[in-house]
């Protein structure tokens, strides 16, 4: 606990109330976004929408917690780098199918049993490669944007 | 048919919507009217049994709002576009010979169309008895985007991937010439 006055900082954050409930669901909503993420082969979602929920766990803790010039451009790499490493993952995934069975986006993986975790071949795992693409596209997109605005002021 | 009705009317709450978004002079009015769309798009999806739409539109929806929201409360927050004039009237006459053409030709083509809840089969039939045997992912929509239609998907993370490239590129610091 400070005894600045709320806001006297404009990237401070918001109030101690708004802080202490995004510190306790961002966590929760992380995880949502890796159930929606790895289950996507199984229900509903899949690579973006979980993406984007993941994401959107960053966007509020940044929102509600203020940000500070050293974490965010730190924050900007670790994205950058995710969202690379996703789309890395999706290709590598695509060409190990040319390399393996000579076809290009073939499921070498074995189908497993259906509707377990373990199925579906490199769905799943195209999933996830997605799922860390959006997620890191969307963070970097708005801790850009907040940068930019702490260096325009 | 129940369905039918409530999408019907959630149709005519969006383009309620979006005639105010577009009408408004106040900016924040205007960008929550646009959100009174997309929630109702993800009512409709969710209406029409697409639970995969239905959660990445209220995310999208979400994170688009705050984000509108958050541009406006930094600016004034009030519509400077300019009033047309005369030039309006030309433009309603223009929009209503528009309309006009495009109801004749919806009436002539609206007899082909297959019904409402009933689309031709010929393409999706094989995806659906095979989808499971063939990819072993209980969710047909995974399937289809990941396995069928991989090409398409591969592109639009592609897409994805650069246009954040291109963000980055543009509101870079280092290598610019001037200081903004």
């Amino acid at each position: 606990m400070t005894n600045k006055p709320i806001n006297s900082n404009k990237n401070s954050g918001m109030s101690l109330i708004v802080k202490t409930i995004s510190r306790l669901i961002s966590g929760l909503i992380f995880l949502y976004g890796i159930y929606i993420v790895a289950h996507g082969h199984l229900t509903p979602g899949g690579g973006f929408g979980g993406g984007m929920i993941l994401a959107s766990s960053f966007i509020l803790m940044v929102l509600s917690l203020g940000s500070e010039r050293k974490l965010s451009e730190r924050f900007k790499l670790n994205s950058s780098l995710a969202e690379s490493l996703g789309i890395l993952i999706f290709w590598f995934l695509a060409i190990f199918g040319l390399i393996l069975g000579s076809i290009f986006f073939l499921n070498f993986l074995g189908k497993g049993r259906p509707f377990h975790l373990l199925s579906g071949g490199i769905i799943p795992l195209c999933n996830i490669g997605i799922g860390l693409e959006v997620a890191g596209a969307i963070s970097a997109v708005f801790i850009i944007f907040i940068i930019w605005k702490e260096k325009g002021e | 048919m129940s369905i039918l009705i409530i999408v019907m009317a959630l149709e005519i709450l969006m383009i309620l919507g979006s005639i105010i978004a577009l009408e408004a002079k106040n900016l924040l009015t205007a960008v929550i009217s646009m959100g009174i769309v997309g929630f109702g798009l993800t009512l409709g999806f969710l209406c029409l049994q697409a639970p995969d739409l239905a959660i990445v539109q209220i995310v999208v929806e979400t994170l688009t709002l705050i984000i509108l929201i958050a541009a406006i409360l930094k600016t004034t927050g009030e519509d400077t576009s300019e009033e047309w004039g005369k030039s309006r009237v030309i433009l309603y006459q223009a929009i209503s010979c528009f309309v006009i053409i495009f109801l004749f030709f919806l009436y002539r083509g609206i007899n082909y169309l297959p019904p409402f809840g009933a689309p031709i089969m010929r393409m999706s039939t094989p995806y659906l008895e095979k989808g499971l045997s063939s990819t072993g992912a209980a969710n047909i929509v995974a399937a289809v985007i990941l396995d069928f239609r991989g090409y398409d998907t591969l592109g639009e993370a592609t897409v994805l991937f650069t246009a954040v490239m291109g963000v980055l590129a543009v509101m870079r610091k280092i290598g610019r010439k001037t200081n903004l």
